[in-house]
């Protein structure tokens, strides 16, 4: 047995639980997270043995709260982390590097939370697997249900991007379309989870599942050859990625992995569904739920569950949480896209732009080394950028080629 | 005359294993109060300094009484109250 995991904790009062299904204080409701002996950990995972490991995140399997072997691997995670001087250039900035987890097997960093939420349910003795998603972790769930065999059931807003919808029901699950936003879903599968014995990923295995995050923080210290870097930009959605991101550097340090640094974290929000960034800039220490209306439909969490975590993680860092409009968005999603050759979904869009807004501000510092997450696949969210491109087209003549293509091409490049 | 009350598993030891309770319909502030009074020790569960604790969702009939007027929520009858711990999703 490998299980460096000891207990539930309470994050508001410090009350333990076991390894059950549970992920809420029976006293306060306030979350449980997995507490490790870190000891434990640090006898164990060594560099030598994370670098034998599998290409996947499994290396970092000592960190994760799992007994065994994984369940079910489709091979998530180690995805590249990529230099990008172009986009660093075009922001004034000098050591930029892109985390692109759209590399997973279904081309977001949902693959992560739901291998290892997959693998601890099944220990649990669990049959039916769940979620409440905003799509990225619905094709992850019904991916991975169907590589294990493992019955399933997704619950998602009815008004979902298309793509997400057939990337989820194609693995020959249960979709169930919710007519109302992300907040209800959830609110919905949590009433359920009172009364099935299934494990709903991000409800009740929920402490297990976050846990997944931090291997993008491991995954990019070892990348960087052992060393944090001094800014990450994260998107913000529940404020889980974000917590648990900070949360692995602190690890890697807390077990000599890496010598003590803690990153300045930065959360990326949209306008159109704001309300961490909105908390950050009032000086909250609490956050307001808010009605979402924005593009960026992966990261439309209006009541985010860990949004006071994710505040305190870039306030005690001296982060910051920012918000960018629709167009920002869109013009993210360009940005990376022709500087990098990566293709964001908008979520990523919505970080790309969030960078070059704290570049902008002076808030990111040209030598500062950042790390930017991309988190999900263009491919995903082709409506969104879909007006803005722009293509020829012509018969197979070659003086229309001449004439209406290198003609208009030389008047693009005489013009910049 | 009766308004259905929703209680999550986590209270439901307190609730001799009832999923719902019924209440005379109120302000949300008063339906918990009768909780109190019919399953001691709820109240203390559900608030803190007289609010809502912050890891905790109230719903009368699907909005959040976030959105509404809070404790002072008007519940009519007919309508279902859903406790629901805020820390999911995501």
């Amino acid at each position: 047995m490998a299980a460096t995991a000891e207990s539930l904790r309470c994050k508001e009062c410090g009350r333990t639980y076991p390894l059950k299904a549970l992920f809420v204080c029976e006293f306060c409701f306030g979350p449980l997270e997995v507490a490790y002996d870190y000891e434990k950990i640090r006898r164990r995972a060594t560099k030598e043995r994370i670098a034998a490991g599998p290409a996947s995140l499994w290396r970092y399997a000592d960190f994760l709260p799992v007994n065994g072997k994984p369940a079910v691997d489709l091979q998530a995670g180690y995805t590249p982390l990529v230099s990008a001087p172009r986009l660093a250039a075009e922001l004034g900035l000098k050591k930029l590097w892109v985390k692109n987890d759209t590399a997973n097997p279904t081309h977001s960093f949902k693959d992560r939370v739901v291998t290892v939420a997959l693998t601890r349910a099944l220990e649990m003795g669990f049959g039916v697997v769940a979620c409440a998603s905003t799509g990225n972790l619905a094709n992850s769930v019904a991916a991975h249900a169907a590589a294990s065999g493992t019955e399933a059931f997704v619950f998602v807003p009815a008004d979902l991007e298309i793509q997400k919808i057939i990337a989820t029901a194609i693995y020959g699950i249960n979709v169930v379309k919710v007519r109302g936003n992300y907040d209800d879903v959830n609110r919905l599968c949590t009433e359920i989870t009172s009364d099935k014995n299934w494990a709903f990923v991000n409800v009740n295995v929920r402490p297990y599942y976050a846990e997944g995050s931090k291997t993008l923080a491991f995954e990019t210290a070892e990348q960087l050859g052992w060393r944090a870097p001094d800014k990450v930009v994260v998107p913000v959605a529940s404020g889980s990625l974000l917590t648990k991101i900070h949360k692995g550097f602190w690890e890697l340090g807390e077990v000599g992995l890496i010598r003590r640094k803690q990153p300045v974290v930065c959360g990326a929000q949209a306008e159109g569904c704001g309300p961490v960034a909105a908390a950050f800039k009032e000086g909250l220490e609490h956050v307001r739920p808010v009605k979402p209306s924005t593009i960026a439909k992966s990261l439309a969490i209006g009541n985010p569950a860990d949004g006071v975590f994710a505040l305190e993680a870039a306030r005690q860092t001296g982060g910051v949480i920012e918000s960018v409009s629709e167009q920002e968005i869109v013009d993210g999603i360009r940005l990376l896209a022709r500087t990098t050759g990566i293709f964001t979904e908008t979520a990523g869009g919505v970080t790309t732009a969030v960078m070059a807004k704290l570049a902008a501000q002076g808030k990111i510092h040209p030598q500062d080394e950042t790390v930017l997450y991309i988190t999900g696949d263009g491919l995903k969210t082709l409506d969104a950028v879909a007006g803005t491109i722009s293509t020829f087209e012509i018969d197979p003549v070659l003086s229309q080629f001449e004439e209406q293509v290198l003609q208009e091409h030389v008047e693009v490049i005489n013009e910049t | 005359m009766s308004v259905k009350v929703r209680i999550p598993s986590q209270l439901r030891q307190l609730t001799s294993n009832e999923s719902v309770v019924e209440i005379d319909p109120g302000p949300v502030g008063g339906i918990i109060m009768e909780l109190e009074n019919m399953h001691p020790g709820i109240a203390e569960r559900l608030l803190d300094n007289g609010e809502v604790r912050r890891f905790v969702n109230i719903y009368v009939d699907g909005d959040d009484i976030r959105f509404e007027d809070g404790l002072d929520t008007e519940v009519a009858d007919g309508s279902e109250v859903s406790i629901v711990p805020a820390v999911a999703g995501g």
